[in-house]
């Protein structure tokens, strides 16, 4: 691990002003993805300013019956709290369906949007990857890629990257149409879950928007007022990324679709809101054949690999199973 | 780079002067000689690393001792307080609940932070959705218990061991 210099600040604007002038420098949460990072070699700061108790712990009510979570919100207190889980039950269900207890203790919210992909070749510094080192390669397009993107990756080219973004809290907070609020040299400015991961585009190297010394301050929860539910497939029970994951929400008037969320994980290098299946089931009958026909409708854009082609039914059984949950028993 | 800090495992303070990149696990054993919590992958991904941090179970091989220098540790070995066994030491003796024991103190740690996460009423992934989680069945020590491996496969053991705890304090029905 290379050397680096520990840093506390007094507050939040204090560590985005010593972030700033240190290029290689991070900020540190919880350091359940960063330190493990530091230690393969992968991640090399020279200062590490710590932020874990800098933001707010705190999840406070909006007026319109949201919620801001303080980006130091541990995963596993943003999973237990009782508002979360009677209003946003998504995203309690997201949070606990991801890593272990040990670690959602000590992740924060916002560390958890940040953390970084877990491409076996991203992580071995031994091999070519573009998101890891630009231009050197992507080795899962043709390596082992069982477990990568089957929607909107870069196939060719230097840019080239299948990988996805491992968060489940992410891709409930996608569908949740959240909010993070961020804190730069400039001040402060909010970034939508839908502008905040990138795809790979012909940059892997960056998986989000943000600029190098912006701190997520808090996350902003909009009201969601209908039922709302996470289902995650995976190779083994607990405890594992997933294959593919669905975040929904749905709100059924008389028998048609009056409105939905729907965010799918495992599928993509960043949380993938399905808008092309949201647009095809507003107003429509919210039947087993509609589902169907919506999923089939966002996954048409699917280009899956060599191995990873199980995924394309997976996510579309998955969104119509979790729909039809939903629907029939809305709890 | 060194970095003086206080570290305080099982109530007593330890003065230390550590290299920022030393993790809690490696002060902790490598420095203080308390070789409870067990370095298995030191990637967070076994668990035999665990130990309470302010009474919470972390993986101790993710975090970097400078960032605890103001937080109390307590190891399997802290929990036997004036040298009594803790009750799922007992239990966990009394079930056969280990095989080679490399895993054993992370897994008690790790029980420790299920049965206070329980009685805080958590839920867990397989918590029924609107219920509290403060029943700990088989299948919720199976899902809480999941951040800890054990490579001999004594779980058939370590449920029913972490089960006659969870009982005895009134969080499993």
């Amino acid at each position: 691990m290379r050397e680096f210099r520990y840093e506390r600040a007094a507050d939040p604007a204090a560590a985005v002003a010593l972030l700033a002038a240190e290029p290689e420098g991070a900020f540190l949460g919880g350091g359940t993805n960063l330190v493990d990072l530091m230690k393969l070699g992968v991640a090399t700061p020279d200062v590490l300013v710590d932020v874990r108790r800098l933001t707010s712990a705190e999840i406070t009510d909006l007026p319109d019956g949201g919620l801001r979570i303080g980006a130091a919100v541990p995963n596993a207190d943003l999973a237990a709290d009782r508002r979360v889980r009677e209003r946003f039950p998504v995203l309690s269900q997201a949070l606990l369906a991801g890593a272990s207890g040990q670690l959602r203790n000590r992740a924060t919210t916002g560390g958890n949007l940040l953390q970084r992909t877990r491409c076996p070749y991203f992580t071995d510094v031994t091999t070519p990857c573009n998101k890891r080192a630009p231009g050197s390669g992507c080795s899962a397009l043709e390596g082992v890629h069982r477990n990568h993107a089957i929607l909107g990756p870069t196939l060719e080219g230097p840019g080239t990257c299948v990988a996805t973004h491992p968060s489940d809290m992410a891709v409930a907070l996608a569908a949740l149409d959240a909010s993070v609020r961020v804190l730069g040299a400039d001040g402060e400015r909010v970034v939508p879950m839908s502008g905040l991961h990138r795809l790979p585009g012909d940059d892997p190297s960056r998986d989000t928007t943000l600029r190098h010394g912006e701190l997520i301050t808090a996350i902003d929860l909009p009201a969601l007022g209908m039922p709302s539910r996470y289902r995650k497939v995976r190779d083994r029970a607990s405890f594992a990324f997933a294959l593919v994951s669905v975040a929904a929400a749905v709100r059924v008037v008389d028998g048609v679709v009056d409105d939905v969320r729907l965010a799918l994980g495992g599928v993509a290098h960043r949380p993938w809101r399905a808008t092309v299946a949201e647009e095809a089931l507003r107003g429509r009958p919210a039947t087993e054949e509609s589902f169907a026909a919506a999923a089939g409708a966002e996954l048409a854009a699917a280009v899956p690999l060599r191995d990873n082609a199980f995924k394309v039914p997976l996510a579309r059984n998955l969104v119509v199973r979790t729909l039809l949950q939903l629907t029939e028993d809305p709890r | 780079m060194d970095t003086e800090i206080t570290l305080r495992v099982d109530g007593a303070a330890h003065p230390l002067t550590v290299d920022t990149r030393t993790t809690l696990l490696d002060a902790l054993r490598e420095r203080l000689r308390n070789t409870s919590p067990k370095k298995g992958c030191d990637h967070g991904q076994c668990g035999a690393c665990t130990v309470l941090l302010d009474g919470r179970r972390v993986n101790s091989c993710l975090v970097l001792a400078v960032t605890v220098d103001d937080a109390d540790v307590t190891t399997s070995d802290g929990l036997a307080a004036g040298g009594e066994p803790h009750a799922l030491h007992r239990a966990f003796v009394e079930h056969d609940a280990f095989q080679c024991g490399y895993c054993t103190p992370g897994q008690i740690c790790s029980a420790a932070g299920v049965l206070a996460e329980a009685r805080a009423g958590w839920p867990s992934g397989v918590t029924d959705p609107g219920e509290d989680g403060g029943d700990l069945t088989d299948d919720e020590i199976r899902e809480r218990m999941s951040g800890n491996l054990c490579r001999c496969a004594a779980y058939a053991n370590i449920v029913p061991a972490v089960a006659e705890v969870a009982a005895a304090e009134g969080v499993r029905r």
